[in-house]
């Protein structure tokens, strides 16, 4: 591809950087790659760079954007509504993950002990793969205050109902709970796949070495599942700080902001008030708080170093 | 000396296995049967409630089957009755078609996973193969693109939505997700690095151009994570909910999710439509539900694959 013939009129030679931008080769990859670098420019950089723009204006979209600096970030930081959806978020992180990441590693554990069946591996991962707001509705009716399947089993063995999602204390537990219902299977599937790497001679070494079941799960399992592990908190964590449409169809931020998030704040902002600045102020302050969340979570897990190396 | 140890350990492990049949593994049973029950009997009494007559249902809310035997939820959610029977048998009298939004759903995610796992793998082929100037640095901007997370770029895409005047259009609809996802190049590339560049050699000395190589060799032995792009691809575009509520609020086309929110709110709050909504639900899943049936023991067994990108 390299040797091209000379045509007999002896050309100037091109510049080396021509040649290479558009050698054979390359003429082809550019084609190959123009739709995606498209798609990526129009989609994905330029808006980047334009929400951080537009957060330094304020914006009705109706006149033209106004330039106000810093000002946007300086009311966020003085403005307790966006803290106290922060703190919302962070308590239902806090309710939503250790609990399905504990749930799952049970339930890998277990399946791992008595069946491979896919059946009860694909039942296991349906949820996943519904939309979260059929789930979402599927659960408000189970869960209604009145009517709902839960309460009639809570009032079947002669217990007091409760509203769920129609109260300010039960609203945030219930949607975490919604999401938990919708995730570890999927969750316990990655970690039942974790196990399955995990060589059965060091368990056959164990056993022959003495130690009891809860020992090699704590030495032996959970040191080896640290790969998964990491990957499940941090994609799990990252995924929960946006939840979203499980709250806009159940409790749309209520009862009396009981649920109202960071991204329903952001949503609230840009949708309900049409203050476009202050929205993508929000949005930019969420992103650099997932960042650091994420390099802490690598930090603290220890990430980089693999125990089976 | 591994003849030996084995033969150690043979006794030794087949009385650890004896005794944990007794209690363990009845109590792994429990809960994975437990597990499977909590996970599928909200199926069931949606199925049940879309089947049962609003009035009677509300009065038996207990009873496990239908209440009143009927079809006619299904019939009305799919606009095939007339207003007064759609009323009297509980909707609220607003039109409802959910006909048309299925309609409206399978052109959106099928436009969306054709469009995206042909250009994402066109791209995927030209970075994993190809040499051209820059192609690590913008691989490496994909990859940047892959940790931005979506409400961030999620009002500069809807305010560049607007002005080009696409709300309202399928156009609109799947526009940022039609010509790439970072994560499907990312994906692709992956695998495509696998490949033994071998074949491809074989061909091109056979006189295949690049497009040939990539269409009679890379795609067929690629169907594999072809397929599970194409999966995740599809399962994404149905499920995504803000994006279409924000860009396609038009009937003409509004998609599934957006129908059920809106659905949703429209039924009054006191007596909400349940037999309705359990129906529409039920419609809305049955796409997802038929395609697990046909790739879930794909999806199952590659979970590890796709879970770890």
């Amino acid at each position: 591809m390299s040797s091209i013939t000379a045509p007999s009129t002896v050309p100037r030679p091109k510049p080396a950087w021509l040649k290479r931008w558009f050698a054979p080769e390359a003429r082809v990859a550019w084609l190959f790659i123009l739709p995606s670098l498209i798609g990526f420019t129009v989609f994905y950089a330029v808006p980047a760079v334009r929400g951080l723009l537009i957060s330094f204006t304020n914006w009705d979209m109706l006149t033209a954007p106004k330039y106000v600096g810093t000002d946007n970030y300086t009311k966020l930081l003085n403005d307790p509504v966006f803290w106290d959806s922060l703190g919302r978020t962070v308590v239902y992180v806090l309710l939503n993950i250790p609990l399905q990441t504990a749930l799952a590693v049970g339930l890998a554990v277990l399946m791992d002990r008595v069946t491979k069946s896919t059946l009860i591996r694909a039942i296991f991962v349906m949820p996943w793969l519904l939309p979260p707001v059929i789930v979402a509705l599927i659960w408000l009716w189970m869960l209604d205050p009145t009517l709902g399947f839960v309460n009639n089993v809570l009032r079947s063995i002669g217990w007091q109902t409760l509203s769920f999602l129609g109260s300010p204390d039960q609203a945030m537990p219930s949607i975490a709970l919604i999401n938990i219902w919708q995730y570890t299977g999927y969750t316990a599937l990655l970690f039942f796949a974790g196990l399955q790497t995990i060589p059965k001679e060091l368990y056959e070494a164990g056993a022959i070495d003495g130690a009891t079941e809860r020992r090699m799960f704590r030495s032996i399992t959970i040191p080896l599942l640290r790969p998964v592990l990491v990957f499940v908190l941090v994609t799990s964590i990252i995924g929960s700080f946006q939840i979203f449409d499980t709250i806009a169809v159940t409790t749309k931020g209520g009862p009396v902001n009981a649920t109202k998030v960071i991204t329903w704040y952001i949503y609230d902002y840009a949708f309900g008030r049409f203050q476009m600045g202050y929205a993508t102020a929000i949005a930019v302050a969420l992103f650099v708080i997932l960042i650091v969340v994420t390099i802490a979570q690598m930090r603290i897990l220890n990430a980089n170093s693999s125990d089976l190396a | 000396m591994t003849a030996n140890t084995s033969t150690l350990m043979t006794p030794s492990t087949t009385r650890r296995r004896g005794r944990k049949i007794s209690l363990g593994k009845i109590i792994a049973w429990v809960v994975v049967i437990a597990s499977l029950v909590i996970i599928l009997f909200p199926f069931w009494w949606i199925i049940r409630t879309a089947l049962s007559t609003q009035r009677e249902m509300l009065a038996a809310s207990e009873s496990l089957g239908p209440v009143g035997f009927t079809t006619v939820n299904f019939a009305r959610v799919l606009g095939q009755v007339d207003t007064a029977t759609a009323v009297a048998a509980g909707g609220s009298g607003q039109k409802i078609d959910f006909l048309l939004y299925l309609r409206n759903s399978i052109i959106v995610s099928g436009l969306t996973v054709a469009g995206q796992v042909f250009f994402s793998a066109l791209a995927a082929y030209a970075f994993a193969r190809l040499t051209f100037p820059l192609r690590d640095k913008i691989f490496f901007l994909y990859i940047c693109g892959l940790m931005i997370p979506g409400v961030v770029t999620l009002i500069p895409n809807f305010i560049l939505i607007r002005q080009l005047h696409w709300e309202n259009t399928f156009l609109g609809i799947i526009a940022p997700t039609f010509l790439m996802t970072p994560f499907a190049v990312f994906f692709l590339r992956q695998f495509f690095l696998g490949i033994n560049k071998e074949l491809e050699e074989a061909a091109k000395l056979d006189g295949c151009g690049i497009f040939g190589v990539f269409r009679r060799i890379i795609l067929p032995i690629s169907m594999p994570p072809v397929t599970t792009i194409g999966i995740l691809t599809f399962v994404g575009s149905w499920n995504a909910y803000l994006w279409p509520f924000l860009v396609g609020q038009n009937e003409n086309v509004r998609v599934l999710t957006t129908a059920l929110a809106v659905f949703r709110s429209q039924t009054p709050q006191g007596a909400p439509d349940w037999t309705g909504l359990m129906a529409a639900t039920i419609i809305s899943m049955l796409p997802t539900l038929i395609l697990f049936m046909v790739v879930g023991r794909r999806v199952v067994n590659n979970i590890q694959f796709t879970g770890f990108k």
